[in-house]
């Protein structure tokens, strides 16, 4: 099986079948699939954020080691694609390098590793049965119908309990990898990470919320405009500057 | 190359052994300083981990072994280290973290700075549970007083009996979910008071800056506004002079004479894997209170046949760490939040001391509330189980696509949770000891642990059970899981968990039953002290660090002072 090269800036895997891929012996002659070609941005081979020698060296080993196939890693790209599509001002899972997020973890925290190979083999098998083709190889209306069935924890059909866990899972997976980049910090709204000076809920938050800051409690508050004062307090304990 | 002899020989540079670092350098002493782990400097870009957005990690801020409480937290250490293992005995499932790096677990700790009150010196006169401290609040309070003016504390003066007053820095305002415990709290009659940290809210002086909000103190300030071993004693230490650092240096065993008085410590230099040996005429050891213990327990002689300290047979003994609880709600008022930077101060800005009076409860001691909940930076694990909370909406849960999008936003910061944090009753029969067949990757015999809870931690948990579900309803939440029963032991923590062990070299005036004196001072060995929470005959409601460096100072006062009369 073919392993994959992560030194592109934008990773292209065709959406075509392979041939003897991992499940499906039979039904996959035909791509007919909407997208030809999944896209996707890749994230970096390397990082550098405050980590010790040894730090350095295990995720470096995590960055070599191959653990998907490409089919496997295919079938995460659409995936993905479906839980955040890319038709969107601030942009899709694909645009998040989220394929690439999904490898690296599943790398990195282990016991996802079966869960998550399991979970592309059961959703061959399942397309298969129903659609005559994996996963990645059914149409996109076939696609959407298969992800309707699996996508709600309320589905009591002992048949799709496997499917339903193996969803939500990569749910879970799609959507930190996508808040926890630039673009889904956008998507929130998150205003943190930056130096700045707290000085209490904004007047119309508490309006709103039919709260408010008691007088005695100010009192005891940081006056924002003296915090460069350096701190003197009398005998009693009282603060004075 | 001959041998240095240092007046003072410190183990461990956490909080007892940062402050004992600082007081006895700056006291014109000749000190060395040897640290397990290796140096760190938080604002150093090759260490540095304060302002990094998640996207900076392969793994967006999740756990690693190295790293348990997530990856861009500034301890390096865990509950597990390579090379270095302990066990525990039977059924005992206790958990021991350590840190391996300079300023120790000074470098992610809460920074929940809480005075010990007068009640928290003398629980054997109010229950007859346990031990009686040798020394009252009246006693440390001075230290206490001196602490906040050099480290810098935030809170209010309150007087409460139990929780004294201090030299704060002003507090923080209280963030929105915080305004709804509050309302919750006033509502139950429970107090809910500003929270007391050791941030600088306000400048100290020209040193270390003051806090920028970014509520990430757990992965070490940059600007030195928060309190770590490190930057608020060990820096400015050093910039004094008269220290030799010694890092990835684990001592052994402290080594002693035909007196048997200490001579200085042998240690192992990591890098070499040599056994290195320093001459000192006194030692003071802040490894930790079980690492101090193990040392005191490896270090055998003919005059301390059982380990150094050791001849009452109590070192190691009374090992006992804060009990836990904590349960979380959904705040369906938080619902589609306007958003602002709500990062304040890391953790909470406001909490609940303990409010009520054993007596009338069928538990001994209490317990503080710590208040959680916010808009706080998204990392790992954000996004998991996406729209839960549409159970409580008549919603349905799941799905997939843009729609998803809007449930983050809806859900985002709609959350109240808290964490309680209380005293258990030290027991002769939790201990920690030396495990007879197991040693280290040094050679080092590992400690071994005995330690279950008794009926009065599980009582106090169901105490904390029933009163969080009352709480975070009165605040307006939704709760969220379900409440651990009796078979749960009431979600008690595991001992250790918290992080706060004390006990193990207590002090004392009877030598029969104690470990040191009331200054640290070993029984057995007048040049030895012991400057971390081992010397704790109980541990309060409160977080231990603000005491551990008063009994550090105090102790050092008291070692100056020896030396200076000539009894040392």
């Amino acid at each position: 099986m073919k392993t994959l090269n992560r030194r592109e800036t934008l990773k292209s895997l065709l959406l075509a079948p392979l041939a003897g891929g991992i499940i499906a012996s039979t039904g996959c002659a035909t791509s007919t699939g909407a997208a030809a070609r999944m896209n996707w941005t890749a994230l970096p081979d390397s990082y550098s954020y405050g980590r010790t020698a040894v730090e350095m060296q295990t995720d470096a080993e995590l960055m070599q080691e191959s653990y998907f196939r490409e089919h496997e890693l295919l079938t995460i790209a659409v995936l993905c694609d479906i839980i955040l599509p890319s038709d969107h001002a601030n942009g899709g899972a694909l645009d998040a390098g989220l394929p690439d997020f999904v490898e690296f973890i599943v790398k990195d925290r282990t016991n996802f590793k079966l869960p998550i190979r399991g979970g592309i083999a059961w959703l061959d098998v399942y397309a298969i049965e129903h659609f005559g083709a994996d996963f990645i190889n059914i149409t996109e209306a076939q696609r959407l119908t298969v992800c309707d069935r699996i996508a709600y924890p309320d589905v009591t059909d002992a048949q799709l309990q496997a499917g339903i866990s193996f969803f939500a899972l990569m749910r879970n997976l799609t959507l930190t990898g996508y808040y926890t980049t630039a673009a889904g910090f956008k998507d929130l709204g998150y205003q943190g990470n930056t130096p700045n000076v707290w000085d209490g809920v904004p007047a119309a938050v508490l309006q709103r919320h039919g709260v408010a800051y008691e007088a005695e409690w100010l009192a005891k508050c940081v006056d924002q405009s003296r915090r460069d004062i350096p701190a003197q307090w009398d005998d009693d304990m009282k603060l004075i500057s | 190359m001959a041998q240095q002899q240092y007046d003072i020989i410190i183990v461990g540079s956490g909080a007892g052994g940062g402050m004992a670092t600082y007081q006895l350098a700056n006291a014109g002493l000749k000190v060395a300083l040897v640290e397990a782990g290796a140096y760190y400097d938080p604002a150093a870009d090759t260490q540095r981990t304060q302002l990094r957005y998640p996207w900076e990690s392969p793994r967006r801020g999740a756990s690693t072994r190295l790293r348990p409480f997530g990856d861009f937290n500034a301890c390096i250490g865990g509950w597990e280290l390579d090379g270095e293992p302990f066990t525990n005995k039977g059924d005992t499932d206790f958990r021991w973290w350590r840190a391996r790096m300079l300023g120790g677990r000074t470098n992610h700790w809460g920074r929940i700075s809480l005075r010990f009150g007068p009640l928290d010196f003398q629980r054997k006169d109010i229950d007859g549970l346990g031990e009686n401290w040798p020394i009252g609040y009246d006693d440390v309070k001075p230290y206490y007083d001196k602490v906040d003016k050099l480290i810098g504390v935030f809170g209010s003066n309150e007087g409460l009996y139990n929780d004294p007053d201090g030299f704060f820095l002003p507090a923080p305002k209280p963030r929105l979910h915080e305004l709804f415990y509050i309302n919750g709290a006033r509502k139950l009659n429970v107090p809910v008071i500003p929270a007391r940290k050791s941030i600088l809210t306000k400048r100290i002086n020209n040193e270390r800056g003051v806090c920028f909000y970014c509520g990430q103190c757990s992965r070490a300030c940059s600007i030195h506004a928060d309190f770590s071993s490190t930057t608020a004693l060990i820096y400015p230490a050093l910039r004094g002079g008269q220290i030799d650092l010694y890092t990835n240096s684990m001592v052994r065993e402290v080594t002693t004479n035909a007196e048997g008085k200490a001579t200085g410590v042998a240690f192992i230099n990591k890098e070499t894997r040599q056994e290195q040996h320093l001459q000192g005429r006194i030692v003071v050891l802040a490894a930790s209170a079980c690492s101090s213990a193990r040392i005191l327990l490896n270090s055998k002689s003919p005059q301390h046949e059982n380990g150094l300290g050791n001849s009452s047979g109590h070192v190691g003994r009374y090992l006992h760490d804060s009990t836990g609880a904590s349960r979380a709600a959904f705040l369906p008022d938080l619902m589609n939040r306007d958003m602002y930077n709500e990062d304040g101060v890391e953790g909470m800005h406001v909490y609940t001391p303990w409010w009520l009076d054993n007596k009338n409860l069928d538990f001994p001691r209490g317990y503080h509330l710590e208040i959680g909940g916010g808009m706080g930076m998204p990392a790992y694990g954000f996004g998991f189980a996406v729209n839960q909370y549409n159970e409580f909406l008549g919603e349905r849960v799941g799905g997939y696509g843009n729609a998803l999008r809007d449930d983050v936003r809806k859900f985002y910061g709609a959350r109240l949770s808290i964490a309680c944090r209380g005293e258990s009753v030290p027991q002769y029969d939790n201990y920690c000891e030396l495990d007879p067949t197991v040693v280290d990757e040094w050679g080092i015999p590992v400690l071994r642990f005995n330690y279950h809870w008794t009926e009065h931690e599980i009582k106090q948990a169901r105490h904390m059970q029933d009163f969080m579900e009352e709480l975070l309803e009165a605040s307006g939440g939704i709760l969220l899981g379900t409440k651990p029963g009796a078979d749960q032991d009431y979600g008690l923590t595991k001992p250790g968990e918290i992080i706060h062990e004390v006990g193990t070299t207590r002090m004392g005036m009877d030598a029969r039953s104690s470990v040191t004196n009331e200054y640290g001072q070993l029984h057995d060995a007048d040049n030895v002290f012991v400057v971390d929470a081992g010397t704790f005959v109980s541990q309060a409601d409160k977080n231990p660090t603000w005491t551990i460096m008063a009994l550090s100072w105090r102790t050092c006062d008291y070692i100056v002072d020896q030396i200076k009369q000539q009894n040392l």
